[in-house]
């Protein structure tokens, strides 16, 4: 592992540490209101000051760090499952399954960016925690479906797949024991370039004021944070989370290419530079 | 070429069912979602009636597509009369966004091309690292926080700039830099890397061998290969930049297709959402099969087929 994977895997560990332990060392309950303290400074009492209903900031930055990590875990785990089954399904059986899958495929990627992701959410009143997840899933799984789908189609011609195919191996026995196997080094690299791309995207949605309705999300901070940025001394409350979102996303670029380097057998010698 | 297009018109019929499929598919009644659970029954009757859904499901689908099709996109709702169509509405504020994305697009190439030549030209030295860490910053940071932070710097603090609600060449600069950051920074690795590839390549040692000066050597034997998957990627990038257009024509407060569709969301019109989204989408699914026909004629090696 280089320098900056080992760097990046450090961060975050700490991410993800703040994020199960966050709740429980996180000073003030963050739905605390304290009005007497409101847009307070840093201080012992509240080191990164409080907010517009007086709630702490750290605080807030800690369960957010829960919800993030709840968010980016379940769409992560249910975008990947989905695409991995349905990207070597189409790779493996080809013709009339491939084309079905890659016709959906085509079809949602051409709704650029969060467009899919605000289209789906924005068809309900209050969206949960539930609706934004099942949103960012809607498109999520295509990316592992084509990194599953290129690795079989590379993988079904090798010698040892003609072997089990010789031997009366079942489809799904091929699947399962030949194929998916060899698929998991380069979907647990999309997986981890997905996690931070995840958080970025909640955070999109709830600066628009379409994300999830739940107590407190990095995105929500932001999008409060921006609405008094034009106070001075108050960019703060931009930087915050503005700066936790970052922290995320440059480690999983740091992990994922040191993981791509190791794990992604496409990426050989003069391509690593490339990516 | 026919199967580019094709695959493309298929793309866009599917985007235009998916569209209209989801005010269908999210569970409950969409009057319920759309009006609000206080509506009075003959605000409900209304919007019901405006937006077709007291037709039948296939028969509600046949008039989307018809809308599509006439290029109409439908009316707004609730007041069809009053205002004009939903396509009327979109095309009026759809060159403010295309301005916004085409001009974050020749930003991020014309800054991040250069950066990426001389990263790879200067590998290992500090030039490198500093293009390698500004990259991996322009991609971490969250196109809102630039977009506020570049607001309160340049227009609120040091007035050098437009700041939000204002029009014009000036004012598209700040929000051009805020929308082109991501994709800069992606270029410039690309760049980087495409540089380094040829510049190892044959032809290259063949030129220095034979006494090529090093400056034509790297603008005109390596840059114009290297470039090529470049400028694709840049291309089918636009996408990226139409959606970047939604967050910083909120926070600039521009008028274009991305506050269009916010607006609409908050007015819950959801003819007009519909429009914008499909909108977007279809200029997507063209630009797209646009840079892949250009690659082609570009690049004598590949050919669309």
């Amino acid at each position: 592992m280089t320098l900056a994977a080992r760097v990046g895997a450090a961060m975050l560990v700490v991410f993800v540490v703040l994020g199960v332990l966050g709740p429980i060392v996180a000073p003030y309950d963050p739905s605390h209101v304290e009005l007497a303290q409101r847009f307070a400074p840093a201080s012992w009492s509240h080191w990164l000051g409080t907010d517009s209903s007086g709630i702490d900031t750290l605080s807030q930055l800690l369960w957010g760090a829960r919800s993030a990590l709840e968010i980016s875990c379940s769409v992560v785990a249910i975008s990947a499952s989905i695409g991995l089954l349905l990207g070597t399904l189409a790779g493996w059986f080809g013709r009339w399954v491939d084309e079905l899958v890659m016709r959906a495929v085509d079809i949602l990627m051409a709704f650029p960016g969060i467009l899919l992701n605000i289209a789906i959410v924005a068809t309900v009143r209050r969206p949960g925690l539930g609706v934004v997840i099942a949103a960012l899933c809607a498109n999520g799984w295509v990316s592992y479906a084509r990194v599953a789908r290129g690795q079989v189609l590379g993988l079904r011609e090798r010698d040892y797949i003609t072997a089990a195919l010789a031997l009366g191996a079942s489809n799904r026995r091929i699947m399962l024991h030949h194929l998916v196997p060899n698929l998991l080094g380069p979907v647990f690299v999309q997986m981890t370039l997905g996690f931070g791309a995840v958080i970025a995207i909640e955070a999109s949605l709830s600066f628009l004021g379409l994300g999830p309705q739940v107590d407190y999300t990095w995105g929500a901070m932001l999008a409060q944070g921006t609405s008094f940025l034009w106070k001075p001394g108050f960019a703060h409350y931009v930087l915050v989370p503005g700066l936790a979102i970052a922290w995320v996303t440059v480690a999983v670029n740091l992990l994922g290419d040191g993981l791509r380097d190791r794990l992604d057998p496409r990426v050989a010698g003069s391509q690593r530079a490339r990516l | 070429m026919l199967r580019r297009l094709g695959s493309g018109a298929l793309a866009i019929i599917g985007v235009s069912i998916l569209t209209f499929a989801f005010l269908h598919v999210v569970p409950g009644d969409p009057i319920d979602h759309l009006a609000g659970g206080e509506a009075t029954p003959e605000t409900r009757a209304k919007l019901e009636a405006c937006l077709g859904l007291d037709q039948e499901i296939p028969q509600q689908l046949v008039t989307f597509l018809g809308h599509v099709v006439d290029g109409s996109l439908g009316h707004q709702c609730p007041d069809p009369e009053a205002k004009p169509t939903v396509a009327a509405r979109i095309f009026a504020v759809l060159p403010h966004t295309l301005a916004l994305a085409l001009a974050g697009m020749i930003l991020a190439a014309l800054v991040a091309i250069p950066l990426g030549v001389l990263a790879a030209v200067k590998r290992g030295t500090w030039i490198d690292t500093a293009v390698t860490i500004g990259s991996l910053a322009g991609v971490a940071i969250p196109m809102m926080v630039l977009a506020s932070l570049l607001v309160l710097v340049f227009s609120a603090d040091l007035a050098w700039l437009p700041g939000p609600t204002e029009l014009g060449p000036a004012a598209l600069i700040l929000p051009a830099i805020a929308v082109g950051t991501h994709l800069m920074a992606m270029l410039a690795r690309m760049t980087r890397g495409a540089m380094l590839d040829v510049l190892g390549e044959d032809y290259v040692r063949t030129a220095r061998a034979k006494g090529v000066p090093e400056r034509r050597v790297l603008f005109v034997h390596a840059l114009r290969n290297a470039l090529l998957p470049v400028i694709t990627v840049a291309g089918l990038q636009f996408g990226s930049l139409l959606s970047g257009a939604i967050i910083v024509e909120k926070v600039f407060a521009r008028p274009g297709v991305g506050t269009t569709l916010l607006d609409a969301i908050a007015e819950r019109d959801y003819p007009v959402v519909q429009g914008t989204v499909l909108v977007i989408a279809v200029t997507y699914v063209l630009v797209n099969i646009a840079v892949d026909v250009a690659y082609g004629l570009i690049d004598p090696r590949i050919r669309v087929s």
